[in-house]
């Protein structure tokens, strides 16, 4: 019985599949070296990043893209891509908060973000980027005068150039992978943050993507520096409307800790994942890594990984400073068709350093989800630590889950901890939560959220909420 | 019979099952059984396993799985069959299980609170907040003798067999039911813990709610004495009578009671 009613339960339409009618300035699709050099210059960058981009895209040319996850789609024709897509603006000149165009704000609101400074998500600093520009950013003022930067990477490429150029593509290199060298060499926007030594900054920083036009790719690059003995917590929010036709987005997230410095980083994922039948939806692969350069320095990855078609992701550490930290804590949902083979690396570095892994994985409907880890602890990492655990959870008797824990340990001082369980929501604790009182979404929403919840209570307090809501959308559906 | 004073034969019956059949997976386990449970009473069951106690409770809980084949059930004059689960429990309907289950990471209060909102909800009453819960369930874990630190662990998770019983009647307690079933609560408690779970039981006895309660001992009924016993015997009612018929089976078993 309750098979039935889950699988009906676990289909649920897509709240955010709405699309704007909002003019874009847009390259023809395809990629060259031409494409290239007009993204570059539509942005007016300076030679050395049009060097940058160029040689990642000679590099790219001689890529394979990988084939080692578990998740199948059909073959994607590159040339079909649309690598350049932003919204025009009305008037020429720098874009304050007021001159936002009207569509836009109104589409975010449909989001729920308010660009208004004195919006829902008050104490949150967000800057929203749509398909590949930035359009926004709330709370610079304030965020300045502590000597945080927070705007668009265009800008920082153009007010901040030298610490752009010192931080590009130091923790994930030009020919890191296909996908990240691919958005190393056509990368419209993004995030950049930098925290000055000894701040601890007061408000959550957050970035709104959304991929609006159709036929179009999105390569956003984010990067975060946290100087000695500073602090910051970044929220990243996803979401793509509904189309026919599969989407590519291929981010690189770069995080940098010094001495002492703490970097939260957070996401809350949920790109269009496409219809029941698995038709549509965004494909998602990013690469996302941390390097904990300073003495105990730390980095937490905490995702909420609910949508996209596939998603191909694993926000890595590296743990070089002595002392640092490094932790993942992921719920991946996979529905219907989706795919996602996400997981972490954790490298061992320095002396005393330790990693935490939590993984969450829920599959219903059809959906296959992989947990896909490394931790790696080098010869040098003398006394280094880990402690991982994942768990699945069936929904479904057609969905799938698996598990691939590498460790690879090279000085026997290390300790290790693994965990792993597989359950299924039983017909037995939705009857005992019926019984008493509940109905059967409740009850479904209770125990996946109990599974959950590791992972949740690391997510800042205003996103829980969030968080978990978006989980119960998902699961929900038509109860007969 | 000697109904003790909360119990009254004139009122209509809270519950009325008429000859019951059920079937699980195409074999009959209920073959005819018939119940009449008034307000303010309280109905001990008694049997050898697999007679089809825990039948009769799932059933009137409305677990799936179950087919009725023949008979009707009827509470407060509703059809109880035709009810879901939630709805059975929201209009006062509650069930001890007999093996209850782990909710991992789900803490016991916001399990109960969800669960008294969700009956709340129904009754049209405002939904309890967090601050006036906790002092609720507060004083009706003294009551049943548990430990304030089971609040906020995860709903029985990891806890011992005995503790799992307990914290079901901190449950009844805490939602108010008006038809209690309790199926082998008394299995797995210890002397003492027996004893306070019992007082609590006794404590919720009163002229509006009644209790089913299905035990395979005396020592339960030694604390809370029922009004009436029946023997559930291969799926039928084969023989009701007081508080003596409890003590005349712990004598000389099931055999010697056969209809
Ligand atoms: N799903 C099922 N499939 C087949 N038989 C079942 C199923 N559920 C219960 N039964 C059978 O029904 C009979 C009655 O079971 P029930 O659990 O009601 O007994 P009980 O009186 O509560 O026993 P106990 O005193 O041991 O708790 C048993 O023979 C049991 O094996
Ligand atoms: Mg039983």
């Amino acid at each position: 019985m309750a098979n039935d009613v889950l699988q009906e339960m676990t289909r649920q339409g897509y709240k955010y599949g709405f699309s704007s009618d909002i003019a874009a300035d847009r390259v023809p699709p395809g990629l060259n070296e031409d494409i290239v050099r007009l993204i570059s210059s539509k942005k007016n960058e300076p030679q050395w990043l049009l060097d940058w981009r160029l040689a990642a895209f000679r590099k790219w040319l001689t890529m394979k893209e990988p084939t080692w996850a578990k998740v199948s789609y059909p073959a994607i024709d590159y040339q079909a891509i649309t690598y350049y897509s932003a919204p025009k603006p009305k008037a020429a000149g720098p874009k304050s908060l007021d001159e936002v165009d009207p569509e836009i704000k109104k589409m975010y609101e449909k989001l729920g973000i308010s660009l208004a400074e004195q919006g829902r998500l008050q104490g949150v600093a967000v800057d929203a980027v749509l398909d590949s520009a930035s359009v926004a950013t709330t709370f610079k003022g304030q965020l300045a005068e502590m000597g945080i930067i927070f705007c668009s990477f265009s800008e920082a490429v153009r007010e901040h150039p030298e610490l752009v150029k010192k931080h590009l593509g130091s923790v994930v290199p030009v020919a890191d992978n296909f996908f990240a060298t691919l958005n190393s060499a056509v990368f419209s926007d993004g995030s950049f943050c930098y925290i000055p030594k000894g701040v601890k900054c007061p408000l959550e920083l957050s970035t709104y993507f959304r991929i609006n036009a159709a036929g179009t790719g999105q390569f956003e690059r984010t990067l975060i520096i946290a100087e000695e003995g500073s602090y910051v917590s970044y929220l990243e929010g996803c979401t793509a409307p509904m189309r026919d036709e599969n989407q590519l987005h291929a981010a690189v997230v770069e995080l940098v800790a010094m001495d002492d410095a703490e970097i939260k980083y957070s996401t809350v994922q949920n790109w269009y994942p496409g219809d029941k039948n698995g038709k549509g939806g965004i494909y998602n692969f990013v690469t996302k890594r941390g390097l904990c350069k300073g003495k105990r320095s730390k980095i937490s990855w905490t995702q909420v990984e609910t949508g996209s078609a596939i998603t191909w992701k694993y926000p890595s550490c590296i743990l070089q400073g002595d002392d640092s930290v490094g932790e993942f804590y992921s719920v991946a949902l996979t529905n219907d068709y989706q795919q996602a083979d996400t997981g972490t690396k954790m490298i061992h570095v320095g002396k005393r350093t330790s990693s935490t892994i939590v993984s969450k994985g829920i599959s219903a409907g059809h959906g296959q989800n992989t947990y896909r880890g490394q931790v790696k602890i080098l010869k040098s990492a003398e006394g280094a630590r880990n402690y991982s655990q994942c768990d699945s959870l069936l929904m479904s008797d057609t969905c799938g889950a698996h598990t691939f824990p590498v460790i690879d340990v090279q000085n026997p001082t290390a300790v290790m901890e693994h965990e792993a369980t597989t359950s299924k929501v039983s017909d037995d604790q939705i009857f005992y939560l019926r019984q008493r009182g509940m109905s059967q979404a409740d009850a479904v929403s209770l125990i996946v959220n109990g599974f959950c919840k590791s992972v949740f209570r690391k997510l800042p307090m205003e996103f829980t909420v969030e968080a978990q809501n978006l989980l119960d959308l998902k699961l929900e559906g038509s109860v007969g | 019979m000697s109904p003790n004073n909360h119990a009254s034969k004139t009122s209509a019956p809270l519950l009325e099952v008429k000859d019951l059949h059920v079937e699980v997976n195409g074999k009959e386990i209920l073959k005819g059984l018939s119940l009449t449970v008034r307000a303010g009473e309280v109905h001990a069951i008694m049997g050898p396993n697999g007679s089809g106690k825990s039948t009769l409770a799932h059933i009137l809980a409305g677990r799936p799985g179950y087919t009725v084949t023949k008979g009707s059930v009827h509470y407060h004059g509703k059809d109880l069959l035709a009810l879901e689960p939630e709805e059975r429990a929201r209009d006062g309907l509650f069930l001890a299980f007999q093996y209850p289950v782990e909710i991992a990471g789900v803490a016991n209060t916001y399990f109960l609170r969800e669960a008294m909102n969700a009956i709340r909800k129904h009754q049209g009453k405002e939904e309890m907040d967090a601050v006036d819960f906790l002092d609720l369930v507060k004083e009706k874990a003294a009551l049943v003798g548990m430990d304030e630190r089971f609040l906020t662990r995860g709903v029985n998770e990891g806890f011992s067999g005995g503790e799992k019983k307990r914290n079901e009647i901190l449950q009844m307690a805490v939602l108010e039911p008006r038809l209690c079933v309790l199926d082998e609560t008394d299995s797995g408690l210890d002397i003492d813990a027996l004893r306070t779970v019992a007082e609590g039981v006794n404590k919720l006895r009163s002229p509006e709610r009644a209790m089913v309660v299905v035990t395979h001992y005396q020592r339960l009924l030694d604390h809370i004495v029922p009004d009436f016993v029946h023997v559930l015997q291969g799926g039928r009612i084969v023989k009701s009578g007081d508080k003596r018929l409890a003590l005349e089976l712990e004598k000389s078993g099931y055999e010697t009671v056969k209809a």
